[in-house]
């Protein structure tokens, strides 16, 4: 199993939305700024209505690390971390499940997945597309 | 510019031991420090009217207001962004004298960072609102949890995409234990390491970090004395003037865990403190004598030596390769051994020895030492005699 996310009353739709299998982001009802990090505020125009957008879940692979020493805490074994560059634009750090190590290549394609946490909760990973 | 008699210049550096161990409180340690770069500079702590430190420094103002003996304050902050903070004072410093805010300006930071607690080790548990837990919150359920994790990941696009390999930055870590090896102040002291021995060292973070690509952790305390020149003269040391010191936070960057603006592969934020710098005081980083710059991982060598612009992008790997760093080299790294050599007090040691090199009292002393450029990521000071 893996640590609950970290919930806030600014960011519990990310999670909520999860829980359903889905990926989405904050979007500006008056401009159609898309972001992420979530925020109360949109940057640009500066409105405070708030849209959700469903994402497509495909993106491409920016970075990753396996932290050895300490371990992951709350994981059985550490996982693979990644920053992850979806098609909308926007960045994630996220999981890499499913790919050894040594095939894992910088800008290879990933798809969103969902994995459960130790109380029932759940976060989006990625796996390598076409993947099943 | 200011007039040259209204200059902020260091007149004063105080710092305990570093230790894995200090055994006496965090409190006892921040006035230690501050004592003794009064001391240093000839002053009366009472007469201390401006102080700056980090948001993560657990020393009270008002407690060290009562052991000093401060009398009455007339500024005082605290600065984000963990040790990218350690420069930020200067710059916090600067503007309360120059301003004529503050007569006596203290900077300190005193931790117990090894035997309290660790920044290596994973926070077990954090408020929902606590400050940066707004980072964390997006890193934690990743099983990214540790400074070391979220500098590889964001390192990783820079270090992938110049082929920098582990030997690379095993440098870096070489020749921070080189420089500490002869420095009795330093962890690392008569404890010189080879390359082969980085290759040995455990991984902290695959693929990127190991054991000695590391900074310490260490207990001890740092501070500094600031004034303007027309008042250092009358003091006990040959001033360290601060020919300019600059900040910038742009739009979306976080420090450590920096993965969501810009390309991740030139030093945005660095690029723009060098422009700032020559136009404050005209002096480029790379056209100083020594470089006292921020290693808390040894990728962060390699990007801020761009971003600062020694070099250009992607070449910083053969620009420590060819020796440019070394104490007899044109700009000499760290010569007191740096984070990762003498001691982790969150950047604050660096500094001192900036002004150690100044005024001639360096362990190692680099020759001719005329001006030191101080540089912490976000922040970044010219020193000069």
């Amino acid at each position: 199993m893996r640590p609950d996310p970290i919930q806030r009353i600014d960011t519990a739709f990310f999670w909520d939305a999860c829980e359903r299998g889905e990926l989405v982001a904050q979007k500006c009802e008056a401009c159609d700024l898309l972001w992420h990090p979530p925020r109360p505020i949109c940057p640009t125009c500066h409105s405070m209505e708030k849209a959700m957008q469903k994402l497509s879940g495909k993106g491409r692979l920016l970075s990753w690390v396996k932290q050895a020493r300490p371990a992951a805490f709350g994981f059985p074994e550490s996982p693979v971390a990644i920053l992850v560059e979806l098609e909308e634009g926007i960045r994630l750090v996220s999981n890499l499940e499913g790919v050894d190590v040594d095939d894992i290549k910088v800008g290879m394609a990933l798809q969103v997945d969902f994995a459960k946490t130790s109380n029932d909760k759940a976060v989006p990973i990625f796996r390598a597309a076409g993947a099943s | 510019m200011v007039d040259s008699s209204q200059q902020a210049a260091i007149v004063g550096i105080g710092q305990t031991e570093f230790s894995k161990n200090s055994g006496r409180s965090e409190q006892q340690l921040a006035a230690e420090a501050i004592l003794l770069a009064c001391q240093d500079a000839g002053i009366n702590p009472h007469d201390i009217d401006g102080m700056t430190t980090f948001s993560l420094d657990n020393s009270d103002e008002v407690d060290v207001m009562r052991s000093l003996g401060c009398k009455d304050i007339n500024y005082t902050t605290r600065l984000p962004q963990g040790g990218a903070a350690s420069v930020a004072t200067v710059v916090h410093a600067k503007n309360a004298v120059e301003s004529g805010m503050c007569d006596t300006f203290v900077i300190w930071r005193a931790m117990n960072e090894r035997s309290q607690y660790r920044f290596g080790q994973p926070a077990m548990s954090i408020s929902p609102d606590a400050h940066s837990s707004t980072f964390l919150e997006w890193c934690f359920p990743f099983g990214a949890q540790t400074p070391a994790a979220w500098e590889a990941l964001s390192c990783g696009p820079y270090l992938d995409k110049f082929g920098v390999t582990s030997e690379d930055l095993g440098r870096i870590a070489v020749l921070m234990r080189k420089h500490a090896a002869t420095n009795p102040a330093s962890w690392f002291y008569e404890k010189p390491i080879t390359l082969d021995d980085h290759q040995q060292s455990r991984w902290i973070v695959e693929p990127w970090l190991r054991l000695l690509d590391c900074c310490q952790e260490s207990d001890g305390g740092v501070a500094l004395v600031i004034t303007r020149m027309d008042r250092a003269k009358d003091l006990k040391q040959k001033p360290a003037k601060i020919l300019g010191a600059e900040y910038s936070m742009l739009f979306n960057h976080e420090i450590i865990s920096d993965f969501y603006e810009g390309d991740l592969i030139t030093h945005d934020i660095a690029n723009r403190v060098t422009d700032k710098l020559a136009a404050s005081c005209d002096v480029a980083p790379k056209d100083t004598d020594v470089a006292m710059i921020y290693d808390n991982f040894t990728p962060q060598i390699l990007r801020q030596l761009e971003g600062f612009k020694y070099c250009g992008v992607g070449e910083a790997k053969d620009y420590i390769k060819d020796g440019h760093m070394e104490l007899d080299g044109k700009s000499p790294l760290s010569p007191n051994g740096g984070l990762m050599g003498e001691g982790y007090i969150h950047g604050m040691n660096n500094i001192t020895e900036g002004v150690r090199q100044l005024r001639g009292t360096a362990a190692n002393q680099v020759k001719d030492a005329e001006t030191v450029f101080l540089a912490s990521g976000v922040a970044g000071a010219i020193l000069g005699k």
